[in-house]
C-alpha cells in the first residue's frame, strides 16, 4: 500500500534537496522556507501527475493544496479518492 | 592589445631576475604574439608582450621617454591619443614613435598620475619612474582591461592575468572561500577580488602607486550618479541628437588602427547600431562575425543575416554546437580564471578564434549598451516590482510580470507561481539591493552543494553586506531603475561581462575588442538623462532605439530583446567536458578538492542525466561545480606543470648595477 506522504517526501529530498532533508517538515511552508522554487514546484507537479496518474488542473494550483507537504499529500489523496492511513 | 607583467621590490637588498619575468610572460603569450620586451633595473622588472595594432614598425615596448628615466609597459588603447599628442608636442615633448603608448608616457611626465583622467580608452599599464623610484599602475574606468597583483615576500607582483603571477615560485595558490560564496550568489566576485586567496585585481577606475616600499591605491573615477536636479531636462529629440553625436565620435576614434577592424554582430540592437553607424558615417566596409546555435531559442541567425545584407558585409559564422561548447569549456576556463555559472563565454571564445583565423586583430562590439541605456529585463522587473510593492495585494500589478516573462513562464501551472515567485521580497522594496535580490537569492540555492568545510570557511561573510558597504553615499539619489543599473554596472559588467565574456576570451586568440558604448563621455552623458528615457513604461533602451531608428532596418529596432544565452547541461555532459565531468565530479575527486558535497553532487548528476529539460538553477549548479573543479585542477593542483615554460624576448633592457659593472669589465 503506497504511502503518499513518504513518496512525496522522498522525491523532494532526493531530487530537489539533493539529500538534505532536515528542513522538510510536514507543516513547513514551501513559500516561506523557500524549499521549493518555481522550477521545483513544476517538477513536483509533473512527478505527481506521472507517479499517481492524476491530472492537476490550473484551479488546483493554490497554496491550500501545495504549500506544505501535509497539504500536498492530502490533495493527492483526495484526487485518488483514497483515505490514507495516517 | 597586449600583456604586461612586472615585479617591484618593496625592500632593499634584492633585484628582480630575468628568468622570473620570462616565466611570467610565457603564460600570456596569447595576449601578445607579435613582439616581446623586458626592462630591468635594481628595483623593478617589467615585461611586455605585444599585439601590434597602432604603429606596427616602431611601437615596441617597454618604451621610454626622451631621457630614459621613465619606462612604460602598457596594455590598451587611448583612442584620443592623436589629440593628446598634438597638445604635448605644443608643450615641447618629442616623440620617436607614432604610438599611443608614447603619448601616455609623456602625459605622465607632464601631469603625473592625474594623466589617467585625460585618457579615453581601455587600458592597464605600469609606469616606472627610475629617478624617484616610483611605480604607477592604472586601470581603465570600467575594467575593460585586466590588472592583477599580489604582495609576496617583499615584492609587488603584477600581471594582466593571474596565471603569470602563479608562475612566480612561492606564490600561494588556493581558491578563496569568500570569493566562491560571492560567485555562487552574484555570478562573479566583487571588485578588487579574484577567485584566489591573496590575489587582487586593481578595481576599475583606480590607480596604484608604490613609493618607499608602501603601496597606495586611489580612485580616480566612479560610476556617475546624477540627482534629479542635475539631470538634463531637454526634449527627447534634443537628447537623441546629443547622445548620437557623442556615440558617433566614440566610434570614430575607435576606428583608429594600422590594421583592419571587424565587428561582432549578434543580430541585436546594440552591435547592429555600432556597425550601421560606422558604415554610414565613416564608410567602413565590414567583416562581421556572429555566433549560431542549433537550438532556435538561442539562435539569432536570421537577424544576423538581415544585418549582414543590410551592411553588405563579409559575414562569417561559428556554430556553437553542444559538442563544441563542451570541447572548449576547460580551455575557456583557463582564460577566464574563475568559476562560471554559465557557458556563455565559450561561444565567444570560439568566435574570437574565427576572427583570428580570418586574419583580423580588432573587433568592435556592442557591449555596455544594456548597462548604460537600460536594456536588461532585470531593470524592468525592478520597476514592476517597485510599482507592485505599493499595492502588494493587486493581482493586476502582479500580472504585469507575465508580460515580461511570457517565454519562461509559458506553462500554465508556472504562471500561477509568478506572483509568489516574484512577490517574495516585496517588503524589502527599500533595500538598496532590491532589484537584484531575487536573482541572487535564487542563485544562492546552489550553495547547498558547498561542502561543510567550505561553508565553515565562508563563515559569516555576507555578499549583500559587502555590496551595501561599497555603495557610495549618493546611491540613494537614484531611482529604482538607476539603482539597478548601478549594481549591474559595478558588479556584473566589470567583473563578469567585460572579463569572462570580453577581454579574456577575445585575447585567448589575440583579438582586441573595442566598446564604443563604454566611452566614458557616453556613460557620463547618458547618466544625466532621466530614467524614463531608458525604460519608457516597459520599453527598454527607448532612447537608444529612437537614436538608431533611422540607421537600422525596422525589424532590428523593433525586435523583442533576446538576452545572449548558451545551452548548459547538454554541453557540459558532452564531448571533452563530459569526460572531464566524469572524472572531476567523481566521488573521489570531489572529496579530494574539498569544495563540494560528493553525495549531493552525485544526486545532481543523476537528476540531470534523467530529466528532460533541466531547470535554470540546476544548470547553474552544474556549471558552477564543474568549473570550480576544473579551475582547482588547472590553477591549484596541476599548475606547476605549466609554469616551467619561458620565452626569449626580442628586446631586453638591463639597467641593473651589477650588469653594468660586468659589461664595462
Amino acid at each position: 500500500m503506497m504511502n503518499i506522504r513518504q513518496e512525496l517526501h522522498d522525491y523532494i529530498v532526493h531530487n530537489i534537496l539533493f539529500g538534505d532533508g532536515e528542513k522538510l517538515k510536514d507543516d513547513a511552508s514551501f513559500q516561506k522556507t523557500g524549499i521549493l522554487d518555481s522550477t521545483g514546484f513544476l517538477e513536483l507537479i509533473t512527478f505527481i501527475e506521472e507517479r499517481f496518474e492524476i491530472q492537476v488542473a490550473d484551479s488546483d494550483v493554490i497554496p491550500e493544496n501545495f504549500d506544505t507537504l501535509r497539504q500536498m499529500s492530502a490533495f493527492v489523496e483526495r484526487k485518488l479518492g483514497v483515505a490514507a492511513a495516517a | 592589445m597586449c600583456g604586461i607583467v612586472g615585479i617591484c621590490e618593496l625592500r632593499d637588498g634584492r633585484a628582480p631576475v630575468v628568468h622570473e619575468i620570462q616565466r611570467m610572460m610565457a603564460q600570456i603569450r596569447h595576449r601578445g604574439p607579435d613582439e616581446t620586451g623586458i626592462y630591468l633595473d635594481d628595483t623593478v622588472g617589467l615585461g611586455h608582450l605585444r599585439l601590434s595594432i597602432i604603429d606596427l614598425e616602431s611601437g615596441g615596448q617597454p618604451m621610454h621617454n626622451e631621457d630614459e628615466t621613465l619606462w612604460i609597459v602598457y596594455n590598451g588603447e587611448a583612442f584620443n591619443y592623436v589629440e593628446l599628442r598634438r597638445e604635448l608636442q605644443q608643450q615641447g615633448h618629442r616623440f620617436y614613435t607614432t604610438s599611443d603608448t608614447e603619448v601616455i608616457l609623456h602625459l605622465y611626465e607632464q601631469e603625473g598620475p592625474r594623466c589617467v583622467e585625460r585618457l579615453n580608452g581601455q587600458f592597464a599599464f605600469a609606469i616606472w619612474d627610475s629617478v624617484r623610484k616610483e611605480l604607477f599602475l592604472a586601470r581603465d574606468r570600467v575594467g575593460i582591461r585586466p590588472l592583477h597583483y599580489t604582495i609576496h615576500d617583499g615584492r609587488l607582483i603584477f600581471a594582466s592575468e593571474i596565471k603569470s603571477i602563479f608562475a612566480m615560485a612561492g606564490v600561494h595558490r588556493e581558491l578563496d572561500p569568500v570569493s566562491l560564496d560571492q560567485i555562487f550568489t552574484c555570478w562573479t566576485v566583487l571588485p578588487g577580488r579574484t577567485a584566489f586567496r591573496g590575489i587582487h585585481e586593481l578595481p576599475p577606475g583606480h590607480c596604484l602607486k608604490v613609493s618607499n616600499g608602501t603601496v597606495d591605491i586611489t580612485k580616480y573615477w566612479e560610476i556617475p550618479i546624477y540627482g534629479r536636479q542635475e539631470q538634463l531636462d531637454l526634449p527627447v529629440e534634443a537628447l537623441c541628437e546629443r547622445v548620437l553625436h557623442l556615440l558617433v565620435d566614440a566610434i570614430r576614434i575607435r576606428l583608429r588602427a594600422d590594421v583592419p577592424i571587424g565587428c561582432y554582430v549578434s543580430g541585436g540592437l546594440d552591435s547592429s547600431g555600432i556597425a550601421a553607424l560606422a558604415a554610414q558615417k565613416f564608410d567602413v566596409h565590414w567583416n562581421t562575425f556572429g555566433i549560431r546555435f542549433e537550438q532556435d531559442i538561442f539562435d539569432e541567425g536570421t537577424h544576423q543575416q538581415t544585418m549582414a545584407s543590410f551592411l553588405g558585409s563579409r559575414h562569417r559564422e561559428v556554430w556553437a554546437t553542444p559538442q563544441r561548447i563542451g570541447d572548449a569549456f576547460a580551455q575557456t576556463l583557463w582564460h577566464c580564471e574563475k568559476p562560471l555559472l554559465r557557458t556563455a563565454p565559450v561561444p565567444l571564445y570560439m568566435l574570437s578564434e574565427l576572427v583570428q583565423e580570418s586574419g583580423l586583430k580588432v573587433v568592435l562590439t556592442g557591449e555596455g549598451a544594456d548597462e548604460v541605456f537600460g536594456g536588461y529585463d532585470i531593470f524592468k522587473e525592478a520597476k514592476i516590482r517597485q510599482f507592485w510593492s505599493r499595492r502588494p495585494e493587486s493581482a493586476a500589478r502582479a500580472a504585469m510580470l507575465a508580460h515580461l516573462y511570457g517565454d519562461i513562464f509559458r506553462d500554465q501551472h508556472a504562471r500561477r507561481f509568478l506572483p509568489s515567485f516574484f512577490g517574495k521580497g516585496l517588503d524589502r522594496a527599500c533595500d538598496p539591493l532590491f532589484s537584484h535580490m531575487i536573482r541572487w537569492d535564487n542563485t544562492s540555492r546552489i550553495k547547498t552543494f558547498f561542502s561543510s568545510e567550505l561553508k565553515d570557511a565562508v563563515g559569516a561573510a555576507d555578499p549583500y553586506e559587502s555590496i551595501r558597504q561599497r555603495l557610495p553615499q549618493r546611491y540613494h539619489e537614484l531611482d529604482t531603475v538607476g539603482k539597478a543599473q548601478y549594481l549591474e554596472t559595478m558588479i556584473f559588467l566589470s567583473n563578469y561581462l567585460l572579463s569572462s565574456q570580453g577581454d579574456r576570451v577575445a585575447m585567448a586568440h589575440s583579438v582586441e575588442i573595442r566598446l564604443p558604448f563604454l566611452d566614458y563621455r557616453v556613460i557620463d552623458l547618458v547618466a544625466r538623462i532621466p530614467s524614463r528615457w531608458k525604460i519608457l513604461g516597459l520599453d527598454e533602451k527607448h532612447l537608444l532605439k529612437r537614436m538608431l531608428r533611422a540607421a537600422l532596418p525596422r525589424e532590428i529596432v523593433g525586435r523583442r530583446k533576446q538576452p545572449y544565452r548558451a545551452p548548459i547541461v547538454n554541453c557540459l555532459l558532452a564531448g571533452a567536458s563530459g569526460e572531464l565531468a566524469g572524472d572531476l565530479l567523481s566521488d573521489g575527486e570531489v572529496r579530494r578538492a574539498g569544495l563540494f558535497d560528493a553525495d549531493k553532487v552525485n544526486r545532481l548528476l543523476t537528476k540531470l542525466r534523467t530529466v528532460e529539460s533541466p531547470g535554470e538553477i540546476d544548470s547553474m549548479a552544474l556549471a558552477g561545480i564543474l568549473s570550480s573543479q576544473i579551475i582547482h585542477q588547472q590553477f591549484v593542483d596541476g599548475f606547476s606543470a605549466r609554469s616551467h615554460s619561458a620565452i626569449h624576448p626580442d628586446l631586453i633592457i638591463d639597467r641593473r648595477a651589477g650588469m653594468k659593472a660586468a659589461k664595462s669589465a
